[in-house]
């Protein structure tokens, strides 16, 4: 019986499906990948492509002025060196966004993993996320209700101490930092808890039962683990917060000006966008050649 | 019985919809005055449902609108549709573009009566105007100039924004014409064409240590200055009126000595027009002080350019209190500039907020 198969087989020969020659590996690759790839190019490339294209214009192409193609757009830096002044601030205030946004985020996303199970964590991530959800916007203006002078925060201090002068700092850095770690912290909770989920218990049980404090437990096992996390979070929030420009706006007052507010109105104000593209390239090209300088550190952490 | 083929329910569809197309159509053409096309933004004044009917009912001409969102969407509609629209709602500055491009035609003055009563600082605006031939009739008006918290000293000069009484209670409206229209005025130099841009850059800067914000939208000015966080503000006229009609903040509009930053609206009729007749109609029934007392009383309007409609006003309105006539002689307006100035006046206006965000 089965020989009868094996040579019923032998003589189907090369017209049987098993036989048929197979495809290079690659064609199904690219089979595969196809739909992704063409739709990354239609919705990612291809707009990015034409503002890179109209970084290096002389005018907006959308009226009767001629167009040349120029770099002078990319001179801005040298021509208006205040703009310099403004990257800096950009910067400064995206790194001390990702510090804070680093330190409460991981503590919170530690006090998740470690203090709370089943449902009572679940309930807690979605009480985090909720406030995400919710515009952007309003939680902007909600904080220019707290921080203003006679504000939220203003009431709560002269309710304890009725003579104490005002603690209100709308209209300050300080404004525009505490709007953004607020709008970025999910971000960071969430990457540092997936890293932190995976760490298993049985490593921290074995560090406490041999004589390990709470803080080396923390500094030595727990952050090391979750260094993936913690750098994906830190990228995720300080790429977007140098470019943003509504919280400068709203809390910043006369300080919020950042590349955000000048890339912005570059678009909505001036009608200048090639301009505005520029700008954003160079912004992005500055960012790459910050994560080149660290990609030592980057690796050596998503490898722990 | 026909069978109920494919092509025969083509057919019977495409028969319905003819007799419904010419159906529709029969009664426009029924009206000899026929109908208008207006171009405009979406609730400013032309589209008010009450004055579209009392129009057709006093002429037998009905009104149709299409909008824009913003002044070069406008100018994009006109340059591209020939033939669609009969009036167009333009500010003075677009005028000029307009104008250079063929877009509009003269206006036939003896068919707008209501002209005659329109304010003659205005209708000389050279933005509306080309080898001595209007091309659109002024229609309302405004200004960006000073508002104080009622009970301060009026000031009577935009030194005032620079005085060190007013030390962090200055707002200023995030706006790059407007702040070196401001800067040029305090420099005594002309809004439009200042010559010396460093003297505007040095006026704008001398403020910082009074710059408390920068207000982008009228609602972040009603909610700031309701709290208490400036006294002292550049805003818009018609802005002002809101704040204390419908908000119910204690703010005076101030027009010093330097005049204000104004704006001017115009109704043109493009050059492609199919019924200029019937458009001019409508512009002399936009300027006439019957449809304006409404539309201010009712639901709120800028200066009208008309003076007998401004004055047809309640004496106490505060449209009409506001923007005084008179106001109008020293008040500059912006005008057409070219890409070069307009791109020279958005990096100083950048420049100087990188100053104050030292």
């Amino acid at each position: 019986m089965q020989n009868d198969r094996l040579i019923s087989a032998s003589e189907r020969g090369p017209s049987g499906p098993r036989s048929r020659r197979p495809l290079p590996p690659w064609v199904s690759t690219t089979a595969l990948l196809l739909p992704t790839y063409g739709w990354l190019t239609l919705a990612v490339f291809l707009p990015l492509l034409t503002m890179f294209v109209f970084s290096f214009m002389s005018a907006t192409p959308m009226g009767k002025a001629p167009i040349i193609f120029t770099l002078k757009q990319y001179r801005a830096f040298i021509d208006q060196p205040y703009l310099v002044g403004i990257g800096i601030t950009s910067l400064l205030i995206g790194f001390w966004t990702t510090l804070f946004c680093a330190v409460l985020g991981f503590l919170a996303a530690v006090a998740l993993v470690r203090s709370t199970f089943g449902k009572t964590r679940e309930m807690l991530l979605i009480l985090i996320l909720l406030p995400f959800w919710t515009n952007g916007l309003v939680r902007v203006f909600s904080w220019t209700m707290v921080l203003r002078e006679n504000g939220f925060l203003d009431s709560l201090l002269h309710m304890i101490a009725p003579e104490a002068g005002s603690i209100g700092f709308l209209y300050t850095r300080y404004a525009v930092v505490v709007g953004l770690v607020h709008g970025y912290l999910p971000y960071m909770i969430l990457t540092c808890y997936i890293a932190l989920v995976a760490i298993d218990d049985a490593i921290i049980e074995a560090a406490s039962s041999l004589g390990a404090r709470w803080w080396t437990i923390l500094f030595k096992i727990l952050m090391p683990l979750a260094a993936p996390g913690l750098i994906s979070g830190a990228v995720l929030i300080f790429i977007p917060v140098i470019g943003s420009f509504m919280e400068p706006r709203i809390l910043g007052g006369r300080v919020g000006v950042t590349m955000g507010t000048v890339i912005e109105d570059q678009f909505t104000q001036a009608f200048n966008w090639p301009l505005g593209a520029s700008l954003s390239f160079t912004l992005l090209a500055v960012v790459l050649a910050i994560f080149a300088t660290f990609s030592g550190v980057l690796r050596r952490g998503t490898v722990a | 019985m026909t069978e109920l083929t494919r092509r025969n329910t083509m057919k019977l569809m495409s028969a319905a919809l003819i007799a419904g197309v010419s159906i529709s159509t029969l009664p426009r053409k029924a009206f000899s005055a026929g109908s208008i096309t207006v171009l405009n933004w979406q609730g400013y004044g032309t589209d008010e449902a009450w004055s579209l009917k009392a129009f057709t009912e006093k002429t037998g001409i009905t009104v149709v609108h299409d909008y824009y969102s913003s002044e070069s969407e406008m100018l994009t509609k006109m340059r591209t549709n020939p033939g669609a629209y009969d009036l167009v709602i333009l500010n003075a500055a677009r005028c000029a573009q307009a104008v250079a491009e063929d877009l509009l035609q003269p206006i036939d003055f003896s068919k707008v009566p209501n002209a005659s009563t329109v304010d003659e600082t205005l209708r000389a605006n050279p933005n509306f105007s080309k080898d001595g031939k209007g091309y659109a009739v002024p229609w309302v008006w405004g200004m960006t100039s000073l508002a104080i918290r009622e009970g301060m000293t009026v000031p009577d000069s935009y030194a005032v924004l620079a005085d060190p009484a007013y030390k962090g209670r200055v707002a200023m409206d995030d706006d790059a014409i407007i702040n070196v229209g401001v800067g040029a005025l305090m420099s005594g130099q002309d809004i439009n064409d200042p010559k010396d841009l460093a003297a505007v850059t040095a006026a704008l800067k001398s403020i910082k240590p009074n710059v408390k914000l920068l207000w982008s939208t009228e609602d972040q000015w009603n909610k700031s200055f309701a709290a208490k966080e400036f006294d002292l503000s550049l805003f818009w006229s018609g802005g002002s009126v809101r704040s204390k009609r419908v908000s119910k903040l204690p703010v005076q509009f101030v027009v010093p000595k330097e005049g204000g930053v104004g704006w001017v609206d115009g109704l043109g009729v493009p050059a492609s027009a199919p019924n200029p007749e019937g458009a001019l109609a409508f512009v002399n029934w936009m300027i006439d002080p019957i449809f304006y007392v409404e539309w201010a009383t009712k639901i709120g309007a800028p200066a009208s350019s008309n003076s007998a409609a401004l004055s047809a006003l309640p004496a106490d309105d505060l449209t009409r209190l506001v923007h005084k006539t008179e106001y109008l002689k020293t008040t500059s307006f912006v005008s057409g500039i070219p890409d070069d100035r307009r791109e020279a006046f958005n990096n100083i206006w950048q420049e100087v907020k990188a100053f104050y965000a030292e």
